[in-house]
């Protein structure tokens, strides 16, 4: 039974340095309960870095995993959620049978049966209430063929606006800051400019517990020669911070004015690429004045990063002649979360820094197959990153499906998320299918949300692999295999595609997410515009859905054209685009500075960065933009709610190196659910004395939204703010309200409308026992 | 000359809207996206009207009264249920539409007096009135098709 390292209690595992003459070198990790008799190519979806997994089986069942060596993304190794988070797998309580709810309660019931109501009502609301009253809500954990499916039923057979995804909740600012600034999503970058940066830069991003994988890459560039200089901006002190260069820790919801501030002394510095910035970008002279306001003593009153530490980071950042930056959730799920996330990209564009080696962005995706529900179009965009605005685009998603282009709702952008929550609680989207996701977990306001599930007209359809906190409230649950026992495709971070094999059966009656797409597309008896049966209906396999996926990508920015199962099955991971031209994938985006903003071509005529209003495709051509990158420069706005009398401290959330998402894999692990087994609230010593609260004691935190009850943990964070993860929820305890999110606001980013998870003000108090 | 009378008019306009948004930002409260953003627009309608009051006390003497007839009676009082955020929604539009052609008036007016405080201030209000105007435009248009086929 081996298990190559310990990564509970040595979270990275041993160094291996190394500096950018050479390879990051391999080291395989391997965690088996059993010798396998043989094992199946996968990659892990336990985080978006896209691990290279084989999947260990012995008599049908899943034994364990090892890293591939040859994969590009890992080189061999494997963190502590990809060793252990596979055993769920095999949990006695998956769901095997559909259930229905009946006089009140989940009973088992054939997929016959589930299947036929789910068809008759949604015929019966068309029928009544148009195709406007249905609405999907999925997730970044199905594959590329799943969102596809999707997408297509949705918009070609159903013709519905309403389709979205948790990733509203974790990576939608990512796909809109790519597009605010170049044109289309996708990262320019590729994980080995980690390999020869001089400098990185995290914003928000606790890299060392949300992709452990990367972070050991950046760990063995730290213990190698010529280590790069790390820039770390972060309110807490993760173990991230802990090796930074230079740690900036802001205060909750001023990224703006510390990112502004850094702008500002490198254009004071002239540490500028004027030839780049003339040839390739728009908006500098607006950026310049609008961050000419930030110098180092404002920034200081305002964000308490002092202004030495902001010139040390200035100095760093406007001095490498490489660089590589990542952006997550600590931007992402805050105030102004678009417009500081875009400065990123604005720093790289002033230096020049990008399209070569050793210099790239990460706007972070949070969850593994993340960026396909974007490209698919299983979210608020359009399949192949088409833009909505655009007739030409829908006239190609038309020819492809065969469809009437007004069939395809393009009307205003597809309904993002959070309005589809709002649209169930008014009342007028009357049926909600959900996939893949635990929304009773993880959206904000938990209060609200579960009163919107449990409204009597509301019919709720919820896919998952096990009974969670949303099937509570669902009228039909029907149960899905996960990885591991289905095969489809799915792209990681860095535009690296990898196929996942089938590798054992799912368990009982469960069935994949694509075939019961395939399934309702048929029992819908979906139409094309020749009479004939809508795409989906046709297909027998997921490699049909891939085959047809290469074609609606082709010519666009996330080109697959040059894939294919045999050949994905081949390698270990290729990344987009893929075709004729780049028959082995591209490594960066925009080598020539040419990016991907012209009018014909782009995936958003843009947005009025601080109100979310879209720009019209005349004005968007009087810009002319063509080839030119975005410029986007946008003044402080103070957050939404603020500590005050009553509710004096900042709650921020987030999460755990141990735990992925709302636990329905991880908790389930053994290994993984021991190393953290609940929830906590996290607080400074000098609060810790202020309520005379000790490590351990149960503490009370209450907001306007509701209350939890958490144990302490005492150090790490700055006074003033306090953490909760956004893990934990009631499924395996119900002993006491935990949820972080019953404390968290409603309201999100006006241009990827994105909740804000990361400022909050609450009030504490000791309990006692 | 009547310049006054229609700075009159524009600081009047600004200030119906400043009210307009903040009544549609309460008023919606349940729709986090209104009432954050009408919360803003109220700010930025306050912030131009506090700056049309100093070139309305410059040209004071020339101001006759202020037409009446002019003014709008929106925003019904009673509305209510879901066609009342697109009715709001709509209202809001029309009054912005009423303060960007003040501010065209306006500007033009700035020009012909070379008044370049005036014109620069004209600039700058009207850029922001049609920021408010494309909002609305653009949640009109998501709103639309929703409110008029399937809620009830």
């Amino acid at each position: 039974m081996p298990e190559t390292r310990d990564s509970i209690t040595d979270i990275w595992g041993p160094r291996t340095g190394f500096d950018g003459q050479e390879q990051w070198p391999t080291r395989i990790d391997e965690h088996t309960t059993e010798a396998p008799d043989h094992w199946v190519q996968s990659a892990c979806v336990l985080c978006s870095n896209g691990c290279g997994v084989d999947i260990g089986v012995k008599d049908g069942r899943i034994v364990g995993v090892r890293g591939r060596a040859v994969d590009s993304v890992n080189h061999g190794r494997l963190g502590p959620k990809g060793l252990h988070g596979w055993v769920a797998n095999n949990s006695p309580d998956r769901l095997t049978k559909p259930l229905i709810r009946r006089n009140g309660q989940l009973e088992e019931a054939t997929w016959e049966e589930a299947m036929s109501l789910i068809v008759q009502k949604s015929k019966d609301l068309i029928a009544k209430h148009t195709s406007s009253s249905i609405g999907f809500y999925t997730s970044g954990q199905l594959f590329l063929e799943e969102y596809y499916a999707l997408a297509i039923v949705g918009k070609a057979g159903l013709g519905t606006p309403h389709m979205d995804g948790n990733t509203r909740l974790c990576t939608a600012t990512a796909a809109a800051a790519l597009k605010a600034s170049f044109g289309s999503d996708g990262q320019p970058g590729s994980y080995a400019d980690l390999d020869s940066t001089e400098a990185i830069l995290h914003v928000g991003h606790n890299i060392a517990s949300q992709q452990t994988v990367l972070w050991m890459r950046i760990l063995d560039r730290l213990a190698g020669p010529n280590p790069p200089k790390l820039v770390v901006i972060d309110p807490r002190r993760t173990y991230t911070a802990e090796r930074a260069t230079v740690h900036l820790a802001p205060r909750v919801g001023t990224n703006i004015p510390v990112m502004n501030g850094l702008l500002h002394l490198i254009i004071e510095a002239g540490h500028l690429n004027h030839a780049y910035i003339e040839a390739h970008t728009l908006g500098f002279e607006e950026l310049k004045a609008t961050v000419a306001k930030w110098t180092p003593d404002r920034v200081e009153r305002l964000t308490g990063v002092p202004a030495d530490k902001l010139r040390a980071a200035a100095d760093i950042l406007g001095t490498c002649k490489t660089l590589v930056s990542t952006v997550l959730q600590g931007v992402y799920q805050s105030m102004q979360a678009t417009a500081s996330a875009v400065q990123v990209n604005n720093l790289h564009l002033l230096r020049g820094l990008l399209g070569h080696d050793g210099s790239g962005i990460y706007q972070m995706n949070g969850q593994p197959t993340a960026q396909n529900t974007r490209e698919c179009g299983a979210d608020g965009d359009l399949p192949g990153f088409r833009n909505w605005g655009n007739e030409t685009h829908i006239q190609e998603l038309a020819d492809l499906w065969n469809v009437h282009p007004d069939q395809i709702p393009h009307w205003a952008p597809p309904t993002h998320a959070m309005q589809i929550w709002r649209y169930c609680e008014t009342g007028s989207i009357k049926m909600l299918w959900i996939s893949g996701t635990n929304p009773l977990v993880s959206l904000p306001d938990l209060a609200r949300a579960r009163k919107i599930l449990a409204k009597e007209d509301l019919f709720v359809v919820v896919q998952d692999a096990f009974l969670t906190e949303t099937t509570k409230y669902a009228d039909v649950v029907l149960p899905a295999a996960i990885w591991g026992e289905k095969t489809g495709c799915f792209t990681n971070v860095g535009r690296t595609v990898h196929i996942s094999h089938r590798a054992v059966n799912p368990p009982g009656e469960a069935r994949s997410d694509f075939d019961i797409f395939v399934d309702y597309s048929r029992r819908m008896g979906f139409r094309d515009q020749h009479g004939a049966p809508l795409l989906t209906s046709t297909w027998q396999t997921t490699e049909d859905a891939f085959n047809a996926w290469r074609e609606c990508t082709r010519g666009r920015p996330c080109d697959y054209t040059g894939m294919s199962y045999a050949k994905l099955s081949e390698g270990s991971g290729i990344q987009w685009p893929c075709n004729e031209e780049f028959p082995d994938g591209k490594k960066h985006l925009y080598e020539d500075g040419v990016f991907a903003t012209a009018t014909d071509y782009c995936e958003t005529y843009g947005e009025d960065l601080e109100t979310g209003a879209p720009r019209s495709k005349e004005e968007y051509q009087a810009i002319n933009p063509d080839g030119r990158a975005f410029l986007h420069g946008v003044d402080y706005e103070p957050p939404h709610e603020e500590p005050d009398e009553q509710y004096s401290l900042w709650l921020t959330t987030g999460r755990v190196v141990f735990h992925f998402h709302t636990r329905t894999k991880t908790g389930r692990s053994k290994a993984l659910q021991d190393a953290a087994p609940d929830s906590f609230v996290q607080l400074a010593a000098e609060d810790a004395a202020r309520y005379g609260i000790s490590e351990g004691d149960m503490v009370e935190v209450t907001s306007r939204r509701g209350r939890v009850l958490e144990p302490a943990r005492v150090g790490g964070i700055e006074p003033g703010m306090v953490f909760i993860p956004f893990h934990y929820g009631y499924w395996d305890q119900a002993d006491r309200p935990r949820a972080a999110n019953e404390l968290t606001l409603t309201e999100w980013d006006p241009v990827s409308k994105q909740p804000h998870y990361k400022y909050a003000a609450v009030q504490l108090r000791k309990v006692h026992a | 000359m009547h310049l006054a009378t229609y700075l009159g008019l524009l600081e009047d306009s600004e200030k119906q809207l400043t009210r307009a948004f903040e009544h549609v930002a309460d008023k919606h409260r349940d729709e986090p996206d209104i009432e954050q953003i009408c919360q803003k627009f109220s700010a930025w309608s306050r912030n131009h009207h506090g700056q049309i009051l100093g070139f309305v006390e410059k040209y004071s003497e020339e101001k006759e009264d202020e037409p009446d007839k002019l003014k709008r009676d929106l925003f019904a009082r009673n509305r209510s249920g879901a066609l009342a955020l697109l009715r709001d929604l709509h209202d809001l539009w029309l009054l912005t539409q009423q303060v960007q052609l003040c501010w065209t008036v306006i500007r033009q007016a700035a020009l012909g007096l070379r008044d370049e405080e005036l014109k620069a201030c004209a600039t700058y209000c009207a850029a922001r009135t049609k920021r408010q105007t494309d909002w609305l435009l653009g949640r009109v248009k998501q709103a639309a098709p929703q409110t008029l086929l399937v809620a009830e």
